[in-house]
């Protein structure tokens, strides 16, 4: 029996959301082997062994479609008898995890945000206003885990020993004509950002937001928005958090120039400290914030920012 | 001689009517889009049953918006341009029945609801899948994620079951004949995608405008077929055991406007994460 883990690779090594997800395996693992499935191109074992992985399944061609995904995720669980089979809960994840729990007759428990025993899951539900504990009924369990929510804990452990691992994968029937990334300014994807500075219409325009990526800048953040703001153009629409856009939980929130509505609050209300800066003292988002400051962001923002370059 | 011309010219007048009768007969567009009910955006969210189920009372109930601004608008532009029909399903009892007239109102051609309490997402998608097998549907809409759940599972389990392609979190999509062109969003930015024959996508934001069903709309929408059909017999893989509220945050501690450096030190010493 063991937990197996699926990770796909970049530049010969495993992703951040893989080694997420092999970390929260090895914490559920109690006593079974860890074993991760890895496709793609992929040098020594990739960052993997020190997560805790003893073994390292290498299926050395990279595959998009999440129907090749299933099947080869679904073999591997089957030759290695699999009791829980985990994927990060990134949009690839979310798109290959389902295919496996109907091809593995299995429970599915997708966005888990902590580690509990058996076949037990806590994950978010509401957008975040409520958790739930899930009981899986089936023998199987295939979980995702939000990304950022367990972080990638180094067990110091040796390398993992790497077998090639092959399958019938079958022809994808989703022909990729071309790939545009989203930022090409280096920072880090929102959903894997570990902090976030954001900012809504208080910003009065889009010329003005110079003063937020000045902020982002100096702290390594990456930039969000509210939705009106993606709406009206002023931002990219994938900057967009909340109910509606992408839900994110950061360490570090800074939210500037926005009132707090509860669906924005929604994407946002799983960050660990939510800094929240709004001229209107009754704007609801002090309410969700641990810290505050009463004030105009275009005074704010610069200050916050020399003070942070100060450090 | 002559005859035999004229009677090969009529034989391919004939053709050529035919090809265009049968263009019209059968590649009229039939689309399927998954509506869900979910609790309006600003409920409370509260749970009754010593935390085993959501407290509906007081709660007002309208689609998913991610089924209804992007999946279903979408499949209604769709066929307003290229001829044929929307079909809309859900897995629901007869509270259901609102939001479905609602999404009538909007546009769908007709309603299917599979009559069943839901249960987690395996059993709703096997149920959905069951259905659709032999309605012939070229492509399957849903919504990103239900606002509820948030799992965004129903898609992909329907596809899987059905075993056609899935095209996951998709913000355009544009069709021709047979083939379907899609923007997509994956880690780190878009992939630009091209099906072929039938497949299932799951709809975000970018697709299509909300768009308000109209005096005539909702009229029709009384008239419109929704048919109700028994489940079919499958069964559920998980259930929630307990829901559980977040911890109340602390008050907020509020810093000087003039005094950045106070925040920064708190960042750094209290909260610990810069
Ligand atoms: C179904 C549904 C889904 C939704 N989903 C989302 C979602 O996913 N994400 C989302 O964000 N919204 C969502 N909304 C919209 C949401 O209800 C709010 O309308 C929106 O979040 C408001 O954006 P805002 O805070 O930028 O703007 P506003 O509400 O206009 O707030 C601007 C704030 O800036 C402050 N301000 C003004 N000038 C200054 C200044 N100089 N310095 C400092 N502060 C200043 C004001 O005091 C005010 O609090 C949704 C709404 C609905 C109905």
């Amino acid at each position: 029996m063991s937990v197996l883990v699926y990770i796909p690779t970049h530049d010969g090594r495993a992703t951040n959301a893989g080694l997420e997800v092999a970390s929260y395996a090895n914490a559920i693992s109690s006593g079974s082997d860890v074993v991760a499935l890895v496709s793609g191109d992929l040098s020594g074992d990739g960052g993997i062994g020190s997560t805790g992985v003893s073994r390292v399944l290498h299926y050395a061609t990279d595959i998009n479609d999440n129907s090749q995904i299933s099947k080869l995720v679904t073999s591997a669980a089957t030759t290695e008898g699999a009791h829980t089979i985990v994927f990060s809960g990134n949009n690839e994840g979310k798109a290959a995890a389902p295919r496996v729990a109907i091809s593995m007759n299995a429970g599915y428990v997708p966005g888990v945000t902590s580690v509990s025993g058996g076949k037990s899951f806590t994950r978010n539900v509401f957008s975040g206003k409520a958790t739930a504990v899930v009981d899986v009924n089936a023998e199987v369990s295939v979980v995702t885990i939000t990304p950022n929510s367990f972080g990638i804990k180094d067990q110091g452990a040796a390398d993992a020993s790497v077998e090639a691992f092959s399958a019938e994968v079958g022809d994808s029937k989703v022909t990729l004509n071309s790939f545009t990334p989203t930022s090409n300014d280096g920072s880090v994807p929102l959903p894997e950002a570990v902090r976030v500075v954001s900012a809504g219409r208080g910003l009065k325009g889009p010329e003005n937001w110079g003063i937020v990526e000045d902020l982002a800048t100096a702290l390594g953040a990456t930039t969000a928005c509210s939705r009106p703001v993606g709406d009206m153009g002023w931002r990219p629409h994938h900057e967009h958090v909340g109910q509606t856009g992408i839900t994110i939980r950061p360490d570090l929130y800074i939210a500037c120039g926005i009132s707090g509505a509860i669906q924005h609050l929604a994407g946002v209300n799983q960050s660990k400290v939510i800094v929240v800066i709004n001229t209107d003292p009754e704007a609801p988002f002090f309410k969700a914030a641990d810290y505050g400051i009463v004030g105009d962001v275009f005074e704010v923002l610069p200050k916050l920012t020399e003070a942070i370059k100060a450090l | 001689m002559i005859i035999d011309s004229i009677i090969t010219r009529l034989n391919s007048y004939i053709c050529i009517t035919e090809k265009y009768i049968s263009d019209y007969l059968f590649y009229r567009m039939k689309l399927l889009v998954c509506v869900s009910k979910a609790p309006d955006t600003t409920s409370r969210i509260s749970f009754t049953d010593g935390g085993k189920r959501f407290d509906e009372s007081g709660v007002q109930f309208i689609i998913n918006p991610y089924d209804e601004w992007y999946a279903l608008v979408r499949a209604i532009e769709l066929v307003e341009a290229n001829g044929g029909s929307v079909t809309t399903v859900t897995v629901g009892d007869a509270t259901c029945d609102p939001i479905i007239r609602k999404a009538l109102a909007i546009g769908a051609t007709d309603a299917v609801r599979i009559d069943a309490i839901p249960t987690d997402s395996v059993q709703v998608a096997s149920l959905i899948a069951n259905y659709s097998k032999n309605e012939g549907f070229d492509i399957i809409f849903c919504g990103k994620e239900t606002i509820d759940h948030n799992s965004c599972a129903v898609p992909a389990m329907i596809a899987e079951c059905m075993g056609l392609p899935y095209v996951a979190i998709a913000t355009s999509i544009e069709v021709s004949g047979s083939e379907s062109t899609l923007v997509a969003e994956v880690s780190g930015g878009t992939n630009n995608v091209t099906v072929n024959g039938p497949f299932v996508l799951s709809a975000t934001k970018g697709m299509s405008e909300q768009r308000i069903p109209n005096m005539r709309g909702i009229m029709s929408a009384r008239s419109k077929p929704l048919i109700v059909v028994d489940a079919s017999d499958v069964s559920k893989m998980s259930e929630v055991n307990e829901f559980k509220l977040p911890p109340v945050k602390g008050d907020c501690v509020l810093v000087d406007a003039d005094n950045a450096a106070e925040l920064v030190r708190l960042l750094r010493e209290e909260a610990k994460i810069i």
